[in-house]
């Protein structure tokens, strides 16, 4: 049995003990053919906007393990604090963790500052720990919140680099909800025209990018509340088939009808059975 | 300039652990060439050192702002917290030295991952106590 090495002590965090094995396994399976199992991504549509009044945040729904649907309905929009949602796209388990992490931390900073966290620092905290591992954990975010200097958007990539803008997407869906923000975007837009915007831009990416699919989910801030639509728009739905954006709904139905295929012989072969004897066996029941 | 050699510390790199600079068999194991030199990831050397190099960072830094004393008396108090330890083998709380980080103020991997407490082994009591007095 291996004990722990006299000279150095225990460390958290990160074990890079198995690398090499690793390597050593996926090149070995590369050789006999097979793969190394996919990690869980969120292959996603993720958007924000500034409103007149805060922010609306955006997300589709959908999980994907390689080719494979993991999820069908996964939550992409994380609570960081009162005032501030973040949603993430890349590999789910780091922006589950990562998100996490970041709003304990902010829990614990507005504890000993005795006020409301601020968007910008939420921001910092996120940029320095995704640089600190070189883009190695793979969470693209996009930050929004309404703190006291009013509404902020930030868009943060897995190297660590921020934008803070009026309008961001992420994910792989991104340039299909870009293009129908630079069409649509307005600055001081009113709430219904923002909630609409945002869920025709997540639309565009479900329906056009594998990634994506599945609902839409809105998170509408402003100062003092947090609207959380949970779903906001079922894009689609199971066993309907939707021809456009306007329901038409055509149920495809595969079941033939009775009489379709032609009966050529029957033949009825009657089994007459006996009764040889009965016998009871009581369970035990006790 | 003097400044910057004044705190160059070695870093914990990839040299081998024993006595001489010589890998020490009986404690670490067999070695072997790919494995001094070569890192399995490339995170691997940052993170092992992540925080001698925010330390040496945030001294000379404070060094250059403040002036000479003000990283001495830091790194004085730094020494005192970091010998109230339990035996070597079983975990300290570094209650004093977490506060002067202000690691008690956040949650990192470190906190969450492979955290000591829980850790599955245990260091040879007998061993490690001998090692830390230097008797062995």
């Amino acid at each position: 049995m291996a004990t722990l090495s006299v000279s150095r002590a225990p460390l958290g965090g990160f074990s890079f003990e198995n690398c090499k094995r690793n390597a050593v396994l996926e090149a070995d399976s590369a050789k006999l053919g097979s793969s190394v199992p996919a990690a869980r991504k969120t292959g996603t549509t993720i958007c924000g906007i500034v409103f007149k009044d805060g922010i609306v945040l955006g997300a589709d729904t959908r999980a994907t393990e390689g080719m494979i649907v993991a999820d069908k309905n996964c939550s992409k929009i994380h609570y960081i604090s009162p005032n501030i949602y973040c949603c993430g796209a890349g590999t789910a388990a780091d922006t589950e963790m990562t998100t996490q992490i970041i709003s304990s931390n902010l829990e614990l900073h507005g504890l000993s500052t005795g006020r409301l966290p601020r968007v910008a620092t939420a921001n910092r905290m996120l940029k320095q720990m995704l640089f600190r591992y070189q883009g190695y954990i793979g969470a693209a975010l996009v930050l929004g919140g309404v703190d006291c200097m009013g509404p902020h958007l930030y868009s943060i990539y897995p190297h660590g680099s921020t934008d803070k803008l009026p309008y961001v997407t992420m994910g792989s869906g991104s340039l299909a909800a870009m293009a129908v923000f630079e069409d649509r975007y307005k600055p001081d837009m009113e709430l219904e025209e923002a909630k609409r915007l945002v869920r025709d831009a997540i639309a565009g990416g479900i329906f056009n990018d594998l990634g994506s699919g599945s609902n839409i989910d809105l998170c509408v801030i402003t100062k003092g509340n947090v609207d959380y639509i949970r779903p906001h728009d079922e894009a689609n739905k199971k066993g309907v088939r939707v021809n456009e954006l306007e329901t038409l709904c055509q149920t495809g139905d595969y079941k033939y009808k009775k009489g379709t295929t032609g009966v050529l012989t029957k033949v009825i072969t009657p089994l007459n059975l006996d009764t040889v004897g009965e016998h009871v066996q009581t369970m035990d029941t006790s | 300039m003097w400044g910057i050699l004044f705190y160059s510390v070695p870093v914990t790199g990839f040299c081998p652990h024993g006595s001489y600079g010589v890998q020490d068999t009986l404690r670490s194991g067999f070695s072997s060439v790919k494995n001094e030199i070569l890192p399995s990831h490339p995170l691997e050397l940052s993170e092992k050192n992540f925080q001698v190099n925010q330390e040496k960072m945030n001294f000379a830094t404070v060094r250059n702002i403040q002036g000479l004393h003000a990283p001495l008396k830091l790194q004085m108090e730094y020494r005192a917290a970091r010998q109230i330890q339990r035996l070597p083998f079983l975990q300290s709380s570094n209650l004093a030295l977490d506060t002067l980080r202000n690691s008690d103020e956040s949650i990192g991997f470190e906190d969450i991952l492979n955290d000591p407490y829980q850790s599955e082994l245990m260091g040879e009591p007998h061993m490690m106590t001998e090692y830390q007095l230097g008797l062995l």
